[in-house]
């Protein structure tokens, strides 16, 4: 955890699904031949490098970087919604429920053909956050 | 329009993917659609898709569909647009209607892959202007590039309830609360988290008492109930909307395969009245099959697995056996099973179980 990016693979309910298996290079998240069994994550071999994030249907899959900086986290997270936030934007973090965790500073928007129009939002958190921070609001 | 060995009533995933599995052992199939755009549910559908990378997981929904109608364009599969069934005469002869004409088609094979139609719950106010059904909410919204509204209740927390909320959301359309009388969600937790994260409140044990609005929907009154849907008193509440959204459920469209005398059986699993069918989807009616929602309320990905077996069976009723079709046939049927096996595949599993032990 300490060493990078890593992934966080949210999605702990047996549905028929595997895009995280099968898009990670690294073989690094593994559902098996029983295509409802949950997925396994390998953290030895997952680099962070966010390719899994993007194509999981279920948007549940994150990655997280507490080595990002001294005071702040790094959290990777899928963003379906218009308008995208722009790089060096201040917006309100949300938790899993919806509610304002803290601020936090947009780090990097990756909007690539390659994504099938899921946009990946990096934010920098307030160390300690990166395992409540799932969404963001835009600063109104 | 010209008759078919092989006719294909309906076009969405079921059906695109009989014509396409019939296609590869030599039958030329007649797909006939009453839409102008094929795909039949997955035009709308603008989420990634779950399922296997075999049955094109993590597409989003009308690319699956566009991604289909391009390998039919390659093979000899015709289709035919804005024409619909209309009845199935004790001959074995289906009237198709297209352009205000009826064409009677008599094929030696059938498959009916009709889908199935939304159900509707009925409450004071529920005929005003402003309830819709979730599908003509997506219609309006991914079709037609259309709002409904401003802020939404959406009724029902099943997958469609949850995703049609989502898209809701990323049209900039408010939505207040998701409700759902049962004590849990009924749709995939993450779809349920994905809403949660971006605010939106789901609701268990609720249910609407009735829609506010004298010309169209201005509110709506919710309250909680209790485990005999008994409204628990002092709960009410009333959410400003101007759309009340109801996603409770599909019903198989089934009026074929009663015309056609198929033994039909109500399994509650399977969300009502469904034809019998055999290992490769033929109902008790010789040469007459049925795949996807119609013969069990199910997802893309088993409606796609079913129109194969569908089109694998009409290749062995009209040709005969062989060791290829065989296994082509073991193969997808061991592929239909690997997406039931999971807890989301239980009611299915044990529909089609019932259905299995129905033959009279
Ligand atoms: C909001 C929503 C979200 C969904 N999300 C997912 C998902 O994420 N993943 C997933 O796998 N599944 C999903 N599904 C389910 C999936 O769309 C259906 O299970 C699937 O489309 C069923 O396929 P089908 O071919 O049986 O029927 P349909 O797709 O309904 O196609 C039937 C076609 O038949 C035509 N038809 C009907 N009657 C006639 C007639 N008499 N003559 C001519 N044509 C006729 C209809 O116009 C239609 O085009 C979703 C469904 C909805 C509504
Ligand atoms: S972040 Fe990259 S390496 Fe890690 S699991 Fe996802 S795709 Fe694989
Ligand atoms: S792709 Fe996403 S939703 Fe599907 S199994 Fe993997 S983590 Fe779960």
């Amino acid at each position: 955890m300490k060493k990078g990016p890593v992934v966080i693979v949210e999605c702990f309910q047996e549905i028929p699904c595997n895009p995280c298996e099968t898009s990670c290079p690294r073989q690094a998240i593994s559902v098996g031949d029983n295509i409802n069994a949950l997925p396994q994550v390998d953290h030895h071999k997952c680099n962070g490098c966010t390719v899994c994030v993007s194509r999981c249907p279920g948007l549940a899959i994150f990655v997280i970087d507490v080595a990002y900086s001294d005071a702040e986290s790094a959290v990777t997270m899928p963003y379906e919604f218009l308008p995208l936030p722009e790089k060096g934007d201040l917006v309100a973090a949300l938790d899993r429920e919806g509610k304002e965790c803290c601020r936090a500073k947009v780090i990097k928007v990756v909007n690539t053909k390659a994504q099938g129009k899921t946009p990946l939002v990096t934010l920098a958190v307030p160390k300690g956050m990166e395992t409540d921070v799932r969404s963001f609001k835009l600063a109104s | 329009m010209t008759n078919t060995d092989f006719l294909i009533i309906g076009g969405g995933p079921a059906g695109l993917m009989a014509a396409l599995s019939a296609s590869e052992f030599g039958l030329e199939p007649l797909i006939i659609d009453e839409n102008q755009a094929i795909g039949g549910q997955l035009i709308k559908q603008t989420h990634m898709f779950f399922g296997s990378k075999a049955e094109r997981a993590g597409t989003r929904g009308f690319e699956i569909g566009l991604e289909l109608e391009q390998e039919i364009g390659k093979r000899s599969i015709r289709i035919e647009r804005q024409a619909s069934a209309v009845g199935y005469y004790p001959d074995g002869t289906v009237a198709v209607l297209q352009n205000e004409k009826v064409t009677p088609l008599k094929p030696k094979a059938v498959l009916v892959a009709t889908g199935a139609s939304e159900n509707f719950v009925s409450f004071p106010g529920s005929d005003l202007p402003g309830v819709y059904g979730a599908g003509a909410v997506q219609t309006l919204m991914n079709v037609y590039g259309i709002k409904p509204g401003h802020r939404v209740l959406m009724v029902g927390s099943g997958n469609i309830g949850l995703i049609v909320s989502y898209q809701l959301m990323q049209a900039g359309v408010q939505v207040k609360a998701i409700i759902e009388g049962l004590p849990k969600i009924g749709g995939y937790l993450v779809h349920a988290s994905k809403i949660a994260r971006a605010g939106v409140p789901i609701l268990t044990r609720h249910t609407i008492l009735n829609a506010l609005g004298e010309d169209m929907v201005s509110g709506a009154v919710i309250s909680k109930i209790d485990d005999k849907w008994q409204t628990i008193e002092g709960t009410q509440q009333t959410l400003e909307v101007d759309t009340i959204c109801l996603a409770v459920g599909l019903s198989p469209l089934t009026e074929l395969l009663w015309q056609a005398g198929c033994q039909m059986n109500y399994i509650p699993e399977l969300g009502g009245q469904v034809a019998w069918h055999d290992d490769l989807m033929m109902t008790t009616v010789p040469g007459i099959f049925t795949a996807g929602d119609v013969t069990g309320i199910e997802e893309a990905s088993t409606a796609m697995l079913e129109g194969e077996l569908a089109g694998l069976g009409a290749v062995k009723f009209l040709k005969g056996d062989s060791k290829d079709l065989q296994s082509r046939i073991n193969d997808t049927a061991c592929r239909l099973a690997g997406l039931r096996a999971g807890p989301f595949g239980q009611k299915a599993r044990e529909g089609k179980c019932k259905l299995a032990e129905c033959k009279r």
